[in-house]
């Protein structure tokens, strides 16, 4: 069914690569709801219904993927058949490392402390990491250095996991 | 002398077909319903000019059931026979009830499932309770619109869980209502005041109603409604304000544990001493009880915010939460708007204009808000409007995962997510030639299973036998537009799908609802057999003119040999459905699905295409 075989970014309407506008993604996610949403079916035959039901939950899966950087890295690595092994490959650069285990143990020490502003400002500064890894994807996949972008992948996808983290720890602080 | 036209019940004033459709908000402490009337949207009211509707149902001696004021009057002298509050019971098992001393029901001791509660009546499930409320509403909407609904949008509390959310609909399901939605309660409210206000931007819809606490925070942007987080706490509310100056009552009049009619006079009392303090500084609370003893003592507004202080520093929680979630501080937040009849406390809107540094939205009636958004979004889904200008997008309130090895939690669909959504999950086989598995399913954001929420154990049968490990289930968790989880399964391959048997944990199965279907209204009039057939003649009635709707439309997407092949299809379910064979509807209604399933898959296509016509994907290019 010619339906399912869009990809992500043809079903929103959006050229497939990494550079994306995000407030057009906006714009398309609701144009695309506004039209397939089970809201429009409800007196509709039940095929209709379940069709609607299938290609809304597509458009919401689509935009959640391409609406986040490391996730739309990933899955444009997949559909140019590259698996990003985040689970499996973990070798990482020894700088990229270091960097890893100081912000675990900034974050110990804040805990430890119970100082809620330590965790913000090591958000910031995450974040900041994080911004810098998404414009080398800008060029690595632009020059299809697809070896390259899979382990900037692997870099943000540790990036989210640690944010969660603290987002977590300052949740449970400010309980 | 010119006589008057008179149409037939029903067909009166549908000049354009429009469909009769109504909001429903059933309340712990009161119900409601509205409709949209020439473009506006009204509640209802009862003979009496009364629109709300005491959410209280009472069982008399003399088999008939009263419902709102009448039952609500009764309370104090027929407490174990008269229901209120029954909301909080919804999906719930009896240990999930905090503190049953208070009171006054008979709890069945069922073990596991959802609380029943003895009557004169015999048994009643809080289902077959609320189901007498909406029946009540229905009818009164039914008498005011002149007609037969179409359907009705019934909100629930955004933080409700499946459990709660599928006795809700099953309640409607009692009570004879198409569901065309469950909507949360704060997404209406939103969309009442949205419409009103003609508003964009991010806003907070704080919902502390009688029995349960919502935030949701949401964006307003050209008729999209779009849910960023939801959080809240269904057992806190109103309810327990009341409960806090009972409380206070027993220690500071110094009294022994009472008897339930006592207690029922003195949380009445509480009521309405909680609601005079709104606009008053003190009050005397004055009973007589049943022993002779007199009560008299006196309660400040400012004793009362002391006594509550806890309650409401509670809802700020949740609200940080979903700040959070969101992704917000609190200067994102363009406006607060109240719903709920505790948001007319004093402190609460105190508390509320303290955390977001700005005072809440108070203008429409925060009783009525909910009610007035559901009849709107019941028209809009009924097909009323034609301009497509109002879209809700909204999310699953609480994780949904499933029991792994331990007693641990995997998460499979995450709280916020935006619906539909589903995730897929495979699966495979421990034993050789082992060909059932069985599946918990749990809600709720902790790790350990005892800590979340069951919500059933899917049982997937008829696997093909293989060597352990060997076989690939993948088991699909969908979770509706209405919020709740449906779950197939498919075994990669082989391609064979896993037939599924569901047992709830704090639901009603498939069986128990027949039941009560059988013995519900209008069970003297009709025997179940010709109800059956009335169900399979309205399910055939609203395919065909669906079918003609989406022909009319869409019909060009078809090759004529197509398109008369579903015509045929077509008058020959109109030809079965005027006969009385319910068996032979049923099929011919299969045959019409089947005959357009590709058609719908088409139209489907269209709409998706139909998205971005006209746009030049290579502009932007770079």
């Amino acid at each position: 069914m010619e339906l399912l075989q869009r990809n992500y970014f043809e079903l929103l309407g959006l050229p497939t690569q990494f550079e994306i506008d995000l407030t057009i993604l906006d714009q398309h996610y609701r144009k695309l709801q506004s039209e397939v949403h089970p809201d429009r079916f409800v007196t509709a035959s039940s095929n209709e219904r379940m069709q609607s039901m299938q290609i809304a939950t597509q458009a919401n899966e689509a935009y959640q993927t391409l609406k986040n950087n490391t996730a739309r890295a990933r899955y444009l690595l997949e559909l140019n058949g590259i698996e990003t092994l985040e689970e499996s490959n973990t070798a990482m650069p020894a700088d990229f490392l270091m960097l890893q285990m100081e912000w675990r143990e900034a974050i110990d020490d804040a805990n430890a402390a119970k100082n809620v502003s330590a965790l913000d400002a090591l958000l910031i500064e995450i974040k900041q990491m994080a911004k810098a890894l998404s414009l080398n994807l800008n060029h690595q996949f632009a020059e299809k250095a697809y070896t390259e972008a899979s382990e900037s992948v692997r870099k943000l996808s540790f990036i989210d996991k640690i944010s969660a983290d603290i987002n977590r720890a300052i949740e449970q602080l400010e309980n | 002398m010119a006589l008057l036209q008179i149409a037939e019940p029903g067909m009166s004033a549908a000049p354009h077909q429009h469909k009769l459709a109504i909001g429903i908000d059933l309340g712990t402490t009161n119900s409601l319903v509205a409709t949209v009337q020439s473009g506006m949207s009204t509640v209802l009211q009862d003979e009496h000019g009364h629109a709300l509707l005491p959410s209280v149902v009472r069982y008399l001696e003399d088999g008939q059931i009263a419902i709102g004021h009448l039952a609500q009057a009764a309370q104090s002298a027929d407490p174990k026979n008269t229901i209120s509050s029954v909301k909080r019971f919804m999906g719930r098992g009896i240990n999930d009830i905090p503190d049953t001393t208070h009171i006054p029901y008979k709890f069945r001791d069922t073990g596991a499932g959802m609380v029943q509660i003895e009557t004169r009546a015999g048994i009643k499930s809080p289902v077959e309770i609320s189901a007498e409320i909406l029946y009540a509403l229905r009818t009164r909407a039914e008498k005011a619109l002149g007609g037969e609904l179409t359907g009705a949008v019934i909100t629930v509390p955004a933080y409700f869980d499946d459990a709660q959310r599928q006795a809700t609909k099953d309640a409607a399901r009692l009570a004879g209502l198409n569901v065309l939605r469950l909507l949360n309660e704060p997404t209406a409210a939103a969309v009442a005041y949205g419409l009103d206000n003609a508003s964009e931007g991010v806003y907070v819809i704080y919902d502390l109603g009688g029995g349960t606490f919502d935030v949701s925070i949401l964006r307003l942007s050209k008729g999209i409604f779009e849910v960023l987080a939801t959080n809240g706490d269904s057992a806190l509310g109103g309810d327990d304000f009341d409960h806090r100056i009972f409380c206070w009552i027993l220690s500071e009049a110094g009294l022994p544990p009472l008897n339930q009619e006592d207690t029922r006079t003195l949380l009445t009392k509480a009521r309405e001493v909680k609601e005079w303090l709104s606009e008053n500084t003190e009050a005397q609370i004055t009973s007589v009880l049943s022993t002779g003893k007199l009560v008299n003592i006196k309660l400040t507004a400012e004793k009362l915010v002391d006594l509550t202080q806890t309650l409401v520093t509670k809802t700020l929680n949740p609200t940080r939460k979903a700040l959070r979630d969101a992704n917000l501080i609190i200067e994102d937040i363009k406006g607060v708007v109240m719903v709920g009849g505790a948001t007319r406390m004093p402190q609460i809107r105190q508390a509320v204009a303290e955390f977001f540094k700005q005072e809440p939205l108070t203008n429409l009636d925060p009783d009525k808000v909910v009610a007035l958004g559901a009849a709107i979004q019941a028209n809009v889904l009924a097909g009323n409007r034609s301009e497509d200008d109002l879209l809700l997008l909204d999310v699953i309130p609480l994780s949904l995962g499933l029991e792994t090895m331990g007693g641990l939690v995997e998460r499979v669909i995450p709280r916020n997510a935006t619906l539909p959504v589903a995730r897929a999950q495979d699966f495979t086989t421990f034993k050789d030639g082992q060909t059932a598995m069985s599946i918990h399913v749990l809600q709720g954001e902790r790790e350990l299973v005892s800590d979340c929420r069951s919500l059933a154990k899917f049982e997937l049968r008829g696997i093909p036998p293989m060597a352990a490990g060997a076989a690939r289930i993948r088991v699909t968790f969908q979770v509706d537009a209405d919020g709740l989880l449906s779950v197939t399964a498919r075994e990669q391959s082989s391609g064979v799908a896993a037939d599924i048997v569901v047992k709830p944990s704090y639901g009603l199965s498939e069986d128990e609802i027949t039941n009560m279907l059988k013995s519900s209204f209008g069970a003297a009039e009709q025997d179940k057999e010709s109800r059956a057939l009335r169900e399979a003649i309205v399910d055939a009635e609203r395919l065909i003119e669906a079918i003609n709707a989406a022909l009319a439309q869409d019909g060009h997407l078809l090759s004529l040999e197509e398109k008369s092949a579903i015509e045929s299809q077509v008058q020959s379910l109109k030809t079965t459905s005027q006969g009385t064979d319910k068996d032979s509807i049923t099929q011919a209604v299969e045959a019409l699905n089947h005959a357009t399933e590709n058609f719908a898959v088409r139209r489907m296509d269209a709409s998706v295409k139909h998205a971005f016509a006209g746009q030049d994907l290579n502009k932007l290019e770079l």
